[in-house]
């Protein structure tokens, strides 16, 4: 028999499973909503505290993605075109862990970026630096099983914005994963190692906690480093973990 | 090593390259999902009223039997995957076809009512915002374990509209702030 939505379930309806939360952020190591310094955020920040949400089933699944979602070439952004793209080639490597150290495995991982010049192939980016024709700026791909992942990729350059007065973004790689869960869901940043304009970028800024700020910044690696051919960066992402269970105690 | 979970950093203007151009999922739920058959047009507005044209809404949803398809492939054996994902265009707004979703359940002995998880990405917000929506006029609201965790005068910011011209759709508006402002959840 159909279920009407107007109907109320029986409660004995359905097998309860046991829902295991997922931990909380500590203080500091996100970003808050509202930031004057990064302007867009006076008018697109809540006002009003958010309420607290215990999670429920709703909050502890999440889509799944697997290989039919990825294509040949996805995870290298210098192939995809007639030509190579300029710029400095780069491999960017990590592994995605939860709060607990464990691999986060065959999970989607989606990037974009600028190209060596700074500038987005997208219509609305009207900063006066040269298109690539070779090259889009699009990758993904999924963790292994370890966790693991790599993109083949030219250096972003870095761009003014009209934040402030002689804004420049540092030079960056967006990175979007999903993890296991709803709550799991992280959309942000990677930065290179050194850059000048970290100080000034009240994006980066946005975040309080030096340490955590930190983690958004990639490590030049001579181990992912390829002779001959290209620069390696390593970039490890910490999704959130579960909080432990009684029975786990 | 430190575990302390990466932080969350804004999507930007050009989020479209890397996540909607060719990745747009409008379509919740297949031709083969069984269960009422809804579109949903969501509109984002900023603080002064004004439409968002560079947001992008996700959405997670069970299927009409109160199931998350979830742990083994992206989507069930007729077509229901529970995930959409678009971009708002120059009006602030996009369109979800999808099914009303079943019943989820709740803390303790609680049943939730059909509802559709939201998160909000865009240019200057820092990190996703997450909000439900839920259909206006639906008798299980009024028992719903979630909304009842809400001032009763914001309450209604999660209700979806039926839009009275076309049977079937319904409208939600997100408020980001100020007036009107949609209740977002702290996940």
């Amino acid at each position: 028999m159909s279920m009407s939505s107007s109907l109320i379930p029986s409660k004995s309806r359905k097998p309860r499973r046991p829902v295991a939360p997922f931990r909380r952020h500590e203080p500091g190591t996100q970003p808050d909503y509202f930031y004057p310094t990064y302007r867009a955020t006076t008018l697109r920040a809540p006002s009003q505290p958010l309420i607290f949400l215990p999670h429920t089933l709703s909050e502890v699944t999440g889509p799944v993605f697997g290989h039919s979602d990825i294509h040949a070439n996805d995870q290298d952004l210098t192939i995809q075109h007639a030509g190579e793209p300029l710029g400095q080639r780069i491999i960017v490597r990590g592994r995605v862990v939860d709060g607990d150290g464990h691999a986060v495995s065959n999970s989607l991982i989606e990037i974009w970026q600028a190209n060596a010049a700074g500038r987005y192939a997208h219509a609305k980016d009207d900063h006066a630096a040269p298109l690539d024709p070779n090259f889009t700026g699009t990758g993904r791909t999924l963790t292994d099983k370890d966790g693991f992942y790599s993109f083949v990729t030219i250096k972003p350059g870095a761009y003014p914005w009209r934040n402030h007065d002689n804004a420049w973004r540092p030079a960056h790689i967006h990175f979007s994963l999903f993890g296991p869960a709803f709550v799991t869901r992280l959309i942000t940043q990677m930065y290179f190692p050194g850059d000048p304009l970290f100080a000034f970028d009240p994006i980066l800024q946005s975040v309080p906690d030096e340490r955590a700020r930190q983690r958004l910044v990639s490590k030049f690696d001579l181990e992912t480093t390829k002779p001959e051919w290209s620069l390696g960066y390593r970039f490890d992402i910490v999704l959130r973990g579960r909080e432990s269970t009684p029975f786990e105690r | 090593m430190d575990l302390t979970p990466t932080p969350s950093q804004t999507v930007g203007p050009y989020l479209h390259l890397g996540l909607t151009d060719t990745r747009s999922i409008s379509r919740v739920a297949g031709d083969g999902a069984k269960g009422e058959r809804v579109w949903i047009t969501f509109r984002v507005l900023d603080g002064g009223g004004v439409p968002v044209p560079d947001a992008m809404i996700e959405l997670w949803q069970a299927d009409s039997g109160g199931n998350y398809v979830h742990g083994n492939s992206g989507t069930d054996a007729v077509g229901f995957c529970g995930f959409g994902r678009l971009a708002t265009r120059e009006d602030g707004s996009c369109t979800f076809e999808t099914i009303r979703p079943g019943f989820v359940p709740g803390p303790r002995e609680t049943v939730q009512a059909p509802h559709i998880n939201v998160s909000i990405f865009g240019r200057g917000i820092l990190k996703r915002l997450s909000t439900r929506l839920y259909f206006a006029g639906e008798p299980a609201n009024a028992a719903d374990p979630v909304l009842a965790l809400i001032p009763d005068e914001r309450r209604e910011t999660l209700l979806a509209q039926p839009d009275p011209a076309h049977t079937g759709n319904w409208i939600f508006d997100v408020h980001l702030r100020g007036e009107g402002e949609t209740v977002f959840f702290d996940v």
